[in-house]
């Protein structure tokens, strides 16, 4: 699993260095990484974290796709935040849009989007951040045609992070929304 | 466990009036660096009452037993040094009915604790009486004592009943050993923790799980008026909600009908009212709800995020922490919801705001420069005090004596992401006397109880 890991983060230096969209898909970084650039990509970072931490970190939301799943194929199922934020960045927007025109298309589905918090806020405050960041979420869906009866809202707060790291990037894939089928 | 929560209370004798008692006091109301040494003698018994105890309960000498209870709540407090037993030159039945003081001043002791069980049939059911005195040593004096009579099972509780009279006897404060803790027990990766409700006696024995931890429970609170009765918040059916649980009859309920997520649950002093936070539509308000009549009410309006809310002892306001200054900062309002003033005004977050049952203070977490804190300040946000400070921590509860603060730590992972886990902590008032507070598992989340009523 590490090793996955490692891989997985290692491609994204490469990746972000050629494609310009942040949206890649799971899927394709599997099918080019996996055999021919492993090797160069685990050297690159080592050699250098930092760099590594700049192309997965816009400010402090992430921006990379290790942890995001897909709601449907092409269509990622995840958002992230800034520290203590609810406001979508452009990425996320774009995100949502995909999220919004696929439940447009499939309008027997209906969703949960789940908010959630880092580790660095006390425990009742971050339920009520989580629950506007699924909010902020919603919202944006909801502008793009889906009905506000087709999403509901679940806030975690800061109890099931998906990394549990305790460092600013572990941090970062924490803060986020996550749009999960509901039927 | 229904019966482990009652303490049945047959007789109880005041063996002496009080008198007046200067030698020997504490004063707690500072750091207390040099701990006053005491003795607490092994309790006598009788063979016909070892026999019974050892049949019924298991314990080879109880009386010793509950001189450890009380050795071990008394020194807990730092305020006390127990001196070893091996030292003790006279016999626990002598001892206890009159002390020969040189003796035990010759082993620097100043306070002597005595005591006696019997056991006894009362309509064909065992009970035990326990009979305990407290002596000052220099003024050649007995000081305080009584006599106690209950289930052989309650004989902690007797323990702790013993120790808190003598620290109101030797602080002029009232005791809070007697009590209960409720907490949030975990277990499993940080990723996919799983929550239990757990209850313990203070000194974290008899711990109880009041739920199985088939889901997400956070956040239980005694209610301060009936120790049998608590609020929490679960994700039972995926619907985040405040319920409230008798503990003695297992019967439990949600609080109100909201469309949105209830959390952040607690009760009014007198235990007739609760409060909470509501979040709907990305916007959380202070709600109350009249427990009695049904009637349910909001009490902030504010886009920004409001919760946390506890009440002052005499119930006429509410603290809680909001971000409508851009950032997490204490309020405090009267419980109507008028008159709305931010009291924290110091760097960093401010969050989880707690009155003091005193009514002077109120305790927080605080985050400044990535570091947590836990802190006390006066209610109107002056004399800010940090009392500890940690990677993470948070969720500050007051003994009912409003002199300890028990809160929950988290450690900070490895490079693996590995390593991590939550226990409960206390702290003085004073900043000292820094304690981990045992648990059988992972804790977070405690709540004091009030002193437990019979």
């Amino acid at each position: 699993m590490n090793l996955s890991k490692i891989l997985k983060n290692a491609f994204l230096i490469v990746i972000f260095g050629l494609i310009v969209t942040a949206c890649a898909t799971k899927k394709s970084v599997k099918t080019t990484t996996e055999s021919s650039t492993s090797t160069k990509a685990a050297e690159t970072q080592k050699a250098d974290p930092i760099e590594k931490l700049d192309a997965l970190m816009q400010g402090d939301v992430y921006i990379g796709s290790d942890t995001v799943g897909e709601l449907a194929s092409g269509v990622p199922d995840r958002v992230f935040f800034a520290t203590n934020e609810t406001i979508l960045t452009t990425a996320s927007r774009e995100t949502l849009r995909k999220q919004a025109a696929w439940l447009r298309q499939n309008s027997d589905v209906t969703v949960v989007v789940e908010g959630h918090a880092d580790e660095r806020g006390t425990r009742e405050y971050n339920l009520a951040l989580g629950e506007r960041r699924a909010n902020a979420a919603k919202d944006y869906l909801m502008t793009y045609g889906v009905s506000s009866d087709r999403i509901k809202v679940l806030s975690y707060g800061k109890e099931r992070p998906v990394d549990s790291g305790s460092n600013p990037l572990s941090w970062s894939k924490n803060r986020r929304s996550v749009t999960v089928k509901a039927n | 466990m229904r019966k482990n929560l009652f303490l049945i209370i047959l007789f109880y004798v005041i063996l002496k009036p009080s008198v007046s008692f200067s030698l020997v006091e504490i004063d707690i109301s500072r750091g207390n660096l040099d701990p006053m040494p005491i003795s607490v003698s092994p309790f006598f018994s009788d063979k016909i009452t070892d026999e019974n105890i050892k049949k019924k309960l298991n314990i080879e000498n109880l009386g010793i037993e509950i001189s450890r209870v009380i050795e071990n709540n008394l020194e807990k407090t730092g305020l006390f040094d127990a001196i070893e037993k091996e030292a003790f030159l006279q016999k626990p039945d002598i001892a206890h009915l009159k002390p020969r003081f040189e003796d035990w001043a010759l082993i620097k002791s100043q306070v002597l604790i005595t005591g006696k069980v019997t056991s006894k049939i009362i309509n064909e059911k065992d009970y035990i009486n326990i009979e305990f005195k407290l002596w000052d040593v220099l003024g050649a004096k007995m000081v305080d004592g009584f006599s106690l009579t209950t289930t052989p099972r309650s004989w902690r509780r007797v323990g702790h009943k013993i120790s808190d009279k003598v620290y109101e006897r030797l602080t002029g404060e009232s005791g809070y050993f007697d009590t209960r803790i409720i907490y949030v027990a975990e277990e499993g990766p940080k990723t996919q923790r799983i929550k239990k409700l757990a209850i313990m006696d203070q000194d974290g024995f008899n711990t109880k799980y009041i739920t199985l931890g088939s889901e997400l429970v956070l956040t239980p609170r005694f209610n301060p008026a009936n120790d049998k009765e608590i609020t929490y918040m679960s994700y039972f059916r995926n619907m985040p909600r405040v319920y409230i649980v008798n503990l003695q009859t297992g019967e439990q309920k949600v609080v109100g009908d909201f469309r949105g997520m209830t959390f952040a649950p607690r009760f009014s002093p007198d235990g007739k009212k609760l409060i909470m936070s509501l979040a709907k539509d990305g916007n959380s308000e202070i709600w109350v709800r009249n427990l009695e009549t049904n009637i349910q009410e909001k009490l902030t309006d504010h886009p920004s995020i409001d919760t946390s809310p506890s009440y002052s002892p005499d119930g006429k306001f509410i603290t809680f922490n909001s971000d409508r200054s851009g950032y997490q900062q204490i309020y405090v309002m009267r419980s109507d919801g008028s008159k709305v003033k931010r009291i924290s005004f110091g760097k960093g977050i401010y969050g989880t705001p707690v009155w003091s049952p005193r009514g002077d203070l109120i305790a927080f977490t605080k985050l400044h420069k990535g570091k947590f804190f836990i802190g006390v300040m006066r209610t109107d946000g002056t004399g800010e005090r940090l009392l500890t400070e940690n990677f993470y921590q948070e969720a500050p509860s007051w003994s009912p004596n409003g002199r300890i603060i028990i809160f929950y730590r988290e450690t900070k992972t490895d490079d693996k992401g590995q390593g991590f886990s939550a226990k409960l902590w206390s702290i003085d008032l004073t900043g000292y006397n820094e304690r981990l507070v045992s648990t059988e598992t992972d804790a977070s989340d405690p709540s004091w109880s009030s002193l437990l009523g019979n």
